[in-house]
């Protein structure tokens, strides 16, 4: 979930670079160099997992997961999605130098922001977690659509149409997200508690 | 599944200092996405491709992940000209397409492939080793730059991990469908995917402090600035400036 190089004007681009920069500040100040190795391996894991693709129909999706990103890893989503972007554009070409920022907040932002709102029923009953780890997903991708379609129409008043076409596209993921978001964290509840719980550990200033 | 098809060769652009590259390409690639006129636009366009020409790396390949990489760019050659008011209009059927539509199309087309490809000749010609000691030499955060080579370093052995999980569920006779089905599998599979990473994550960081792992990832590269390095230098900042000139002077 990114947009390309090229389309996005001067300003955007800047504003995007320096929210980014600050949310990556943040995030670094938070990441205690007991945590690196586990962040690097997990922003890894993430890099993988985003390139699964799920069949939705005649065609497929590519998972983005910053729902559960922001669960694991907190403020820490900057900096570990900043560095699967970075290799995403070194690898594929996804996305150059000047995007960047802007990609990073599209997607470490609504991150945050869930992990704020969700991460402390996820540790809860099994149906809440269930229904907030749903809801992270889902509300993870809107949030990331949303702040494309206003960097879309901020940058050109006339994308207004595109930045529709781009929230409306992303519907039938925020559902896949919702699900596999759900499922997933009810997974790890299940097999190893200890990873969702270590999340807590963030608020704690581990 | 991963790889990294531009890092190796023996070129002119392989042989220069990264540290230069990195600046130059990160000046180059603002100073174009900065310009809007089709005169600059084509100029930029035109010395990316000459840089890339340069790198003389599989033109096949690149041109491949080009391809992959304008689909985003193909939805605004569908509504722009619908959309984008302004200059000559075309009635078809229903619709009228407008010129400044397929212009301003046109132009993105042009600035997104001059940067790509710009990141291509100068930062994709170096292994992400290589980048983080860069970047560490040009005073990235610490941490950032230690984030950085933990995950490179074990990006290859998750994605070795996530082919054992699949090649496990096919042997299992599992089909991906759109069902829900399907969708608690690959939950299952990123679960596993994740407790996998974090169980080695653990065991790495446990090795990391048996060996008295004090934060810095030492870099023993010695970046030498030759006089290629200055020249190349120099060549992209006058392209950078010719690129800026024409934007402000020949604006069309």
């Amino acid at each position: 979930m990114h947009i390309s190089e090229g389309i996005l004007s001067g300003p955007v681009l800047l504003s995007g670079a320096a929210l980014a920069a600050a949310g990556t500040a943040i995030g670094l100040k938070k990441l205690d160099y007991d945590r690196i190795a586990r962040t690097g391996i997990l922003s890894a894991a993430f890099f993988v997992a985003s390139l699964i693709h799920v069949p939705v129909g005649p065609t497929s999706v590519h998972l983005i997961l910053n729902g559960i990103v922001g669960i694991l890893l907190g403020w820490c989503a900057f900096p570990a999605i900043l560095i699967a972007l970075l290799l995403q554009g070194l690898f594929f070409q996804f996305g150059g130098i000047t995007t960047l920022g802007v990609n990073t907040l599209i997607m470490a932002l609504p991150a945050v922001i869930c992990y704020y709102l969700f991460a402390p029923f996820i540790s809860g009953k099994k149906t809440v977690a269930v229904a907030a780890a749903f809801a992270c997903g889902f509300l993870c991708v809107l949030f990331s659509a949303l702040i494309m379609a206003a960097a879309l129409i901020f940058s050109e008043e006339n994308f207004l149409e595109i930045s529709a076409i781009v929230i409306v596209s992303h519907l039938p993921i925020m559902m896949i997200e919702g699900v596999i978001t759900a499922f997933c964290i009810l997974f790890l509840k299940k097999v190893q508690p200890a990873l969702l719980s270590q999340s807590g550990q963030y608020k704690n200033g581990y | 599944m991963i790889e990294e098809p531009f890092a190796t060769g023996n070129s002119a652009v392989h042989n220069i200092d990264p540290r230069f590259r990195v600046i130059a390409a990160v000046v180059y690639s603002f100073a174009v996405a900065l310009c809007y006129g089709f005169v600059p636009l084509i100029t930029a366009f035109a010395v990316s491709a000459v840089s890339l020409l340069m790198c003389r790396v599989s033109l096949k390949k690149v041109l491949k992940q080009l391809a992959l990489v304008n689909g985003f760019i193909l939805l605004f050659w569908i509504v722009l000209p619908l959309t984008y008011p302004g200059g000559a209009t075309y009635p078809l059927g229903p619709v009228t397409i407008h010129q400044a539509g397929i212009a301003f199309a046109a132009k993105i087309t042009l600035k997104s492939n001059a940067i790509l490809m710009a990141l291509i000749a100068f930062i994709a010609t170096m292994t992400l080793a290589t980048l983080g000691h860069t970047l560490g030499r040009l005073k990235v955060p610490e941490k950032l730059v230690f984030l950085l080579m933990i995950t490179y370093r074990y990006v290859f052995v998750i994605a070795q991990e996530y082919q054992k999980i699949i090649k496990s569920i096919k042997i299992r006779g599992f089909r991906p469908k759109t069902t829900l089905h399907t969708y608690k599998t690959f939950a299952y599979v990123v679960g596993m995917l994740l407790i996998r990473a974090s169980e080695r994550a653990d065991r790495v960081y446990n090795a990391m402090r048996c060996r008295g792992f004090k934060g810095t990832y030492y870099s023993l590269t010695d970046f030498q600035a030759d006089a290629g390095s200055w020249i190349f230098l120099i060549i992209v900042f006058g392209a950078t400036t010719a690129v800026v000139a024409l934007e402000i002077f020949l604006r069309f």
